[in-house]
C-alpha cells in the first residue's frame, strides 16, 4: 500500500513539473487518506494534493471510490452511519475532520454538485438565495445582488431574469443544472465539487456546463466526477484514475490521455477493461 | 469468458492490416525496381506501376480510416497514438513507393538504355545503397508490425552509413561523367536513383520515428544529440 502512496506522490510531482499552475497554492490535499464503509475497504491509502484555480477529473470504473473520495472534502459521508475514516483531509491548509471544524462552516467554502438537478420546489431566485438566507442574511438588496451575480456566474441569467419568480422545478434539466450550480456559488465557496454534474445532460446542455466549469475555474477550484472520458478531458487540467480504492495515476490531463504510464490506466481509458 | 471486441478496435486492427499490408505492397515495388534496373524487364516495371495504383488507392482508404476513427471513437493514449502515426506513416510509404515507381518509369520509357557498367556500380557501392535502403524499409516494417522500438533505431544507424555512401557517389559519378561524357545522360539517371535510394532511407527513418512515437510516446524528430550518438556509434565502428 506505502508503494502505492509513494507512486500517487511521485505523479502529481512529474505532473507539475511543466504546468502554468505549477507554483500555485494547494487547495485541497489528503494524507493517507483511507474510508471504509463497515468493514468495506473503499479508498485506500490516498495521497493527493490539487491546486487552486484548477479543474481536477476523477474518472473510474462505477465503484471505485471517487465519488466517495469526492464527497469526503464535504463531509458528505458522515451521515452514513457505517463510514469510518483514517488520514487527513485538508481545504486551505485546514484538516476538516478536526473537532473545531463545523460542517455547515465547511459547506459554506466547499459547495457540491450533484449528478441529478435538485433544485427545491421554490422559486428560481429563493433557490439561489436559499443558503444566503441560511446564514441569516435579510436585506433584500444583499439578496438581489447575490442572486443576480450567481445567476450571471452560472451562466443563466439572460435565460431566468425575467421569470425570477417561476418554480425553478419548471426549467429544463440543463437549467435546473445551472440553477443549482448557481445555488452552490451563492455562498462564496472557494471549492466546487462536482459529481457528474451532465450525465443526465443532453449534449447542449452538456456544453454549457463544460463552458461554465472552464469560467469558474478563474476564481473556483473544481473537482469533477466523471464517467465521460472526453469530458474530463475538455474540461479539466489534470486527471486522477481510481481503481478499487487506490488512486492508480494523478497527472496533467493531457499525459493521461496521451501517454499514462500505469497501464491500468491505460487500459481503462482505451476501454480495454476486465 | 469470451471477450468482446468493441468496434473501435475492429476499426483499429483493420488500420494496423491496411498499414501492413501497405508496407508489403511497397517492399515488393523496391524489390522488383531493384530486378529491373538489373535486367531492364519493362514486364517488371509494370508490375511496379500495377502495384502503385494498390499503394494509392490503400493510402486513401487508410486516410479515410483514420478520419472515421478519430470522429467516431475519439481514441486516446496508444489507440490514439496509433492513428496518427498511421497518418503519417501513410504519407512516407505512399512517396517510397512513388520513388519505386519513378525507377520503373525510366525503365519502361527506355530512358536507361541498357545496363550500368560493373566499375561505376562498384566505385559508388550501389548494391550496397540499394540494399541498405531495402533492409531500411525492412527494419521499418518489422519495428511497426513488432511493436519494437530496438529495431526501429537500428534505421537511425543505417541511414548515416546511406547518407555516406551517397555523398561520396556524387563525386564518383562527376568523375566518371568528365571521363565518359558520352554516357552523361545514363549517369544522370544512376545519379537520380542514388539520389531516391537515399530519399527511401530518409522516409524510411521517418517511419522508424513514427513507430518510437506509437509504441514509447517519444518524439524523436529533430533530436540532433540523439542522432549525433547513433553517428558516433557508426563511425566507431568504422
Amino acid at each position: 500500500m506505502e508503494n502505492t502512496s509513494q507512486k500517487n506522490i511521485n505523479n502529481e510531482d512529474q505532473s507539475m513539473s511543466q504546468d502554468t499552475t505549477e507554483k500555485s497554492k494547494v487547495i485541497l490535499e489528503s494524507k493517507k487518506a483511507n474510508v471504509y464503509y463497515g468493514d468495506m475497504h473503499a479508498i485506500k491509502n490516498v495521497n493527493i494534493k490539487m491546486r487552486e484555480n484548477s479543474v481536477t477529473a476523477f474518472i473510474g470504473p462505477s465503484g471505485c471510490g471517487k465519488s466517495t473520495f469526492l464527497r469526503t472534502f464535504n463531509r458528505m459521508n458522515d451521515y452514513i452511519d457505517i463510514f469510518r475514516k483514517e488520514g487527513e483531509f485538508y481545504i486551505n491548509g485546514k484538516e476538516i475532520y478536526q473537532k473545531d471544524v463545523k460542517v455547515e462552516e465547511l459547506r459554506k467554502t466547499v459547495g457540491m454538485v450533484f449528478q441529478k438537478p435538485n433544485p427545491f420546489p421554490k422559486s428560481i431566485y429563493e433557490n439561489v438565495a436559499f443558503g444566503l438566507r441560511i446564514q441569516g442574511i435579510k436585506n433584500k438588496s444583499v439578496l438581489d445582488e447575490a442572486v443576480e451575480k450567481s445567476l450571471k456566474q452560472a451562466a443563466i441569467w439572460d435565460e431566468v431574469k425575467d421569470n425570477l419568480k417561476k418554480s425553478a422545478l419548471a426549467l429544463s434539466g440543463g437549467q435546473q443544472q445551472r440553477i443549482c450550480i448557481a445555488r452552490a456559488l451563492a455562498v462564496e465557496p472557494k471549492v466546487l465539487l462536482m459529481d457528474e454534474p451532465a450525465s443526465a445532460l443532453d449534449p447542449i446542455s452538456t456544453a454549457k456546463i463544460e463552458e461554465l466549469i472552464y469560467q469558474l475555474k478563474e476564481n473556483y477550484t473544481i473537482v469533477i466526477v466523471t464517467h465521460n472520458m472526453q469530458q474530463a478531458g475538455r474540461v479539466s487540467d489534470r486527471t486522477a484514475f481510481f481503481y478499487i480504492g487506490e488512486l492508480i495515476e494523478f497527472g496533467k490531463t493531457k499525459n493521461i490521455f496521451t501517454n499514462p504510464k500505469e497501464e491500468l490506466t491505460e487500459r481503462y481509458i482505451t476501454g480495454r477493461f476486465g | 469468458m469470451s471477450q468482446i471486441i468493441t468496434n473501435q478496435e475492429l476499426a483499429l486492427t483493420q488500420l494496423r492490416e491496411d498499414i501492413t499490408d501497405m508496407m508489403h505492397m511497397v517492399h515488393r515495388q523496391l524489390d522488383k525496381a531493384k530486378e529491373a534496373l538489373e535486367t531492364l524487364d519493362t514486364d517488371l516495371a509494370s508490375e511496379i506501376m500495377t502495384i502503385e495504383k494498390k499503394v494509392n488507392a490503400t493510402e486513401l482508404r487508410i486516410d479515410k480510416e483514420c478520419e472515421n476513427i478519430l470522429a467516431l471513437y475519439n481514441p486516446v493514449a496508444i489507440d490514439l497514438r496509433l492513428v496518427l502515426a498511421a497518418i503519417n506513416l501513410n504519407t512516407q510509404l505512399e512517396r517510397i513507393g512513388d520513388h519505386a515507381d519513378g525507377i520503373a518509369e525510366y525503365i519502361i520509357n527506355e530512358e536507361i538504355e541498357e545496363p550500368f557498367e560493373k566499375e561505376i556500380l562498384e566505385a559508388i557501392q550501389y548494391n550496397t545503397m540499394f540494399e541498405t535502403a531495402i533492409s531500411m524499409v525492412d527494419d521499418a516494417i518489422y519495428s511497426f508490425i513488432k511493436e519494437d522500438t530496438k529495431i526501429a533505431r537500428w534505421v537511425f544507424g543505417k541511414d548515416v552509413t546511406l547518407n555516406k555512401i551517397n555523398q561520396k557517389s556524387s563525386k564518383i559519378i562527376t568523375e566518371f561523367s568528365q571521363k565518359n561524357p558520352e554516357r552523361i545522360k545514363k549517369y544522370l539517371y544512376l545519379f537520380s536513383i542514388m539520389k531516391k535510394l537515399e530519399r527511401i532511407g530518409d522516409l524510411s527513418k521517418n517511419i522508424a520515428e513514427e513507430t518510437v512515437y506509437f509504441v514509447d510516446a517519444k518524439y524523436i524528430k529533430h533530436k540532433d544529440k540523439f542522432k549525433k550518438k547513433i553517428k558516433d556509434q557508426m563511425d566507431k565502428k568504422d
